[in-house]
């Protein structure tokens, strides 16, 4: 999709074409007849699903309405009210609704503490950092969960929709991230223990599937546990979904330390270096650049495995807009599950595209994108 | 290791799990007490059923088995509100209950001589009798389902549901083409897409279904019930005590539809002369605290919650979209089987 440098031989070649839309669109679309034929019948495919998709959700879509009889009438589209009226539901669950200043807070901080550590050449990135990993969750959970400073206690079975989502995500994220260089580092160590048991927690993590995790932390754990000794199942899902996520981040990284030649660690021990500054400062620098794409993707997956936890009963985003399409009898028509889905399928887009954009302009500035090609 | 030591630490550690092994045991049997001093009834529902249980635009549960949570609280407490309700998966419903996750499960529950024998549950009443039926078009004009002689049926594979149809058309020396799929959702879109007359499962389901289809309107659910689902609450196993409460939650909210109490009329029927109206609403006699309530306990639940036809009504009957018939679930004394016992 980049533009060309003008020096390639075929071009040269070919007589000046001109400029403007038309000469691009002679040479590229209509150059030749079987061209042009490809162009007009992928015109028409791109009008057929984006026409339908228009129709749908635009032209005949509804508007306006209080329940599900306004989106009952005959070939009505998406039904969009159902969405409104539902969006502090999908957006935060069933978090009492005076107390969602609190939420909206949780993610003004965030971003506070995010969005600069994002831009390259902000200043300070060392205080931002320790912000967004020491003080930050601390500020959030004292806001969601609240219990303290004057602020009333919102039980996590309160919690729902994209609050769970980001929830789960970002501490899945946040925990795995440092496990997982533990792990990776533990497999390759000289130390027998912790090398077996790196090996042992990764193999076996990676052997379950993450539903079976969940499963045995709803299902079996509190048969385990004393009676009336119940912890948390919004706890549970995040130990079993950080676990699940370290034990394949470790073996990303792994990749990552492999690709550093030995040279490397010889000279660093040439400097006489302790283990952890030798890995500190010359192995895991290197070793993560390289390993970007791939941990990027983990996070992608993750982010996108946090929708099982429905099945312990959780109701993520995606959880809460399937309770919401599946049992609320108010809102039944035939357009409300395709809209409740659509709806929730175009939010997590938005949260993975931005992931892996923002990941691929991390690799073009870090200069791994040049050795690829 | 001198034999004073071991033998005490053997002590010690017999005792330990002896503690473990008596601690559900012993607490199992004073529920009540333990709901009581935690100020919150932990009811397990069902993670999202139309009419049954739901959480509303507003993020408040809903539905006719929220509906025996809050009986239950505002007999226990006199407040309706105090509840955390524990959505639960069909798997996990049962570990929660005898985990102690939750004090009862008021989720769509079929009630079953296996469950009741040996999950370690016992079933306390039936707050929904639900049952399998069918759904055709209303073009067709039929009345009953015997009338379906020859009819093609969709119907999901691998159930109950399958079965009973079979049995239902054997038993009635009726021919019908069954049209099988995998999911409810392909039999659903089968029907709706004209390949079946009929379509059949349970009756609850089929009301949501028809009001999910393009024209709910030309869909009509045939009155037939061709199954049984008693659908009811349940608590631990041995805890007869605890039992006792949820049973009487549900037997006093059909008693007062009985009785014509209604939610609206409790006050005023306060100074009711009718001796069965006085005991109910604890006029007379001391039957709350033969339970280890207060006497005013029906009372707190029919002004709070109502009685068992308005319940019915707001959640799945003509006040809801859903529109079920009251069908089987109707009062004893209008042809159905909802039969309060006695307070007396």
């Amino acid at each position: 999709m980049t533009t060309h440098a003008p020096s390639t031989t075929t071009k040269t070649m070919r007589p000046p074409a001109g400029a403007g839309p038309i000469a691009w669109m002679r040479q590229n679309l209509f150059a030749t007849p079987v061209d042009a034929l490809l162009t007009f019948a992928g015109l028409y495919i791109v009008y057929r699903l984006l026409g339908g998709f228009i129709d749908w959700a635009l032209v005949s879509a509804t508007w306006t309405g209080d329940d599900g009889k306004a989106c009952s009438r005959d070939g009505a589209g998406a039904c969009w009210p159902f969405i409104w009226h539902k969006f502090g539901l999908f957006m935060s669950g069933r978090f009492p609704d005076a107390e969602r200043w609190r939420i909206y807070l949780t993610y003004g901080l965030a971003l506070a503490g995010l969005v600069p550590l994002m831009i390259p050449g902000v200043p300070g990135k060392l205080w931002l950092f320790i912000y967004m990993l020491g003080v930050f969750p601390l500020l959030a959970f004292v806001l969601l969960s609240g219990g303290m400073f004057g602020l009333s206690h919102v039980p996590t079975e309160l919690w729902g929709g994209l609050l769970v989502t980001l929830v789960v995500a970002c501490v899945g994220i946040a925990a795995s991230f440092p496990l997982g260089i533990l792990l990776a580092l533990g497999r390759r160590s000289e130390l027998p223990i912790v090398r077996w048991v790196s090996i042992g927690f990764i193999e076996i993590v990676r052997g379950v599937p993450l539903v079976t995790m969940l499963f045995f932390a709803s299902v079996m754990l509190p048969l385990f546990l004393p009676e009336n000794v119940t912890f948390d199942k919004l706890l549970r899902a995040l130990i079993g979904v950080a676990l699940f996520s370290a034990a394949y981040l470790a073996e990303v990284i792994r990749g990552g330390l492999q690709a550093i030649p030995r040279g490397q660690l010889e000279a660093a021990d040439a400097l006489g270096l302790s283990y952890w500054q030798k890995m500190g400062l010359i192995v895991l620098p290197q070793a993560l650049k390289l390993v970007i794409p791939g941990i990027v993707n983990s996070f992608i997956a993750l982010f996108k495995d946090t929708s099982l936890v429905l099945i312990i009963g959780l109701f993520d985003l995606l959880g809460i807009v399937q309770q919401s399409v599946q049992a609320d009898a108010k809102w039944f028509s035939p357009s409300t599950s395709t809209t409740g889905y659509f709806f929730a399928g175009f939010i997590f887009w938005i949260f993975c595209f931005g992931m892996s954009r923002y990941s691929s302009f991390i690799e073009r500035r870090l200069g791994i994108g040049d050795r690829k090609s | 290791m001198d034999a004073g030591i071991r033998n005490r630490r053997i002590a010690i550690t017999t005792a330990a799990l002896l503690a473990v092994a008596a601690g559900p045991a012993m607490a199992q049997t004073k529920t009540l007490d333990t709901v009581k001093a935690r100020g919150t009834l932990n009811c397990g529902v069902n993670t999202g059923l139309a009419g049954f249980s739901m959480p509303d635009d507003k993020g408040q549960w809903t539905g006719l088995d929220v509906d025996l949570c809050r009986a239950v609280a505002a007999a226990v407490f006199k407040d309706a509100t105090k509840v955390k309700y524990v959505p639960l998966t069909a798997k996990e419903r049962f570990t929660a209950l005898q985990s102690g996750e939750v004090d009862m499960l008021s989720r769509n529950t079929t009630w079953t001589m296996s469950r009741d024998t040996s999950a370690g549950l016992s079933f306390v009443g039936v707050n929904y009798f639900d049952g399998q039926g069918f759904m055709v078009k209303k073009s067709l004009g039929l009345k009953s389902a015997k009338e379906l002689d020859g009819a093609t049926i969709c119907v999901q594979t691998g159930t109950t549901t399958e079965l009973n149809v079979t049995d239902f058309f054997r038993a009635n020396k009726l021919n019908y083409k069954p049209v099988v799929f995998e999911k409810l959702d392909e039999t659903v879109a089968a029907y709706n897409s004209g390949r079946c007359d009929a379509f059949t499962s349970d009756h609850s389901q089929l009301y949501s279904e028809r009001l999910k289809s393009p024209k709910p309107d030309d869909n009509v659910v045939l009155p037939d019930v061709i199954s049984k689902e008693p659908l009811g609450p349940a608590v631990r196993q041995g805890d007869s005590g605890w039992g006792n409460v949820v049973r009487w939650a549900h037997f006093a909210m059909v008693n007062a539809e009985e009785l014509g109490v209604t939610s609206k009329t409790v006050d005023e029927m306060q100074a009711s002369a009718n001796p069965e109206i006085r005991r109910l609403l604890g006029k007379e006699g001391d039957f709350g605290k033969g339970m280890g309530l207060d006497n005013d306990w029906a009372y707190q639940i029919v002004k709070q919650v109502g009685n068992y036809g308005e319940a019915f009504d707001r959640n799945v009957g003509a006040g809801s979209r859903l529109n079920i018939a009251r069908g089987q679930n109707a009062l004893w004394t209008k042809g159905g089987l909802q039969y309060g016992m006695p307070i007396r």
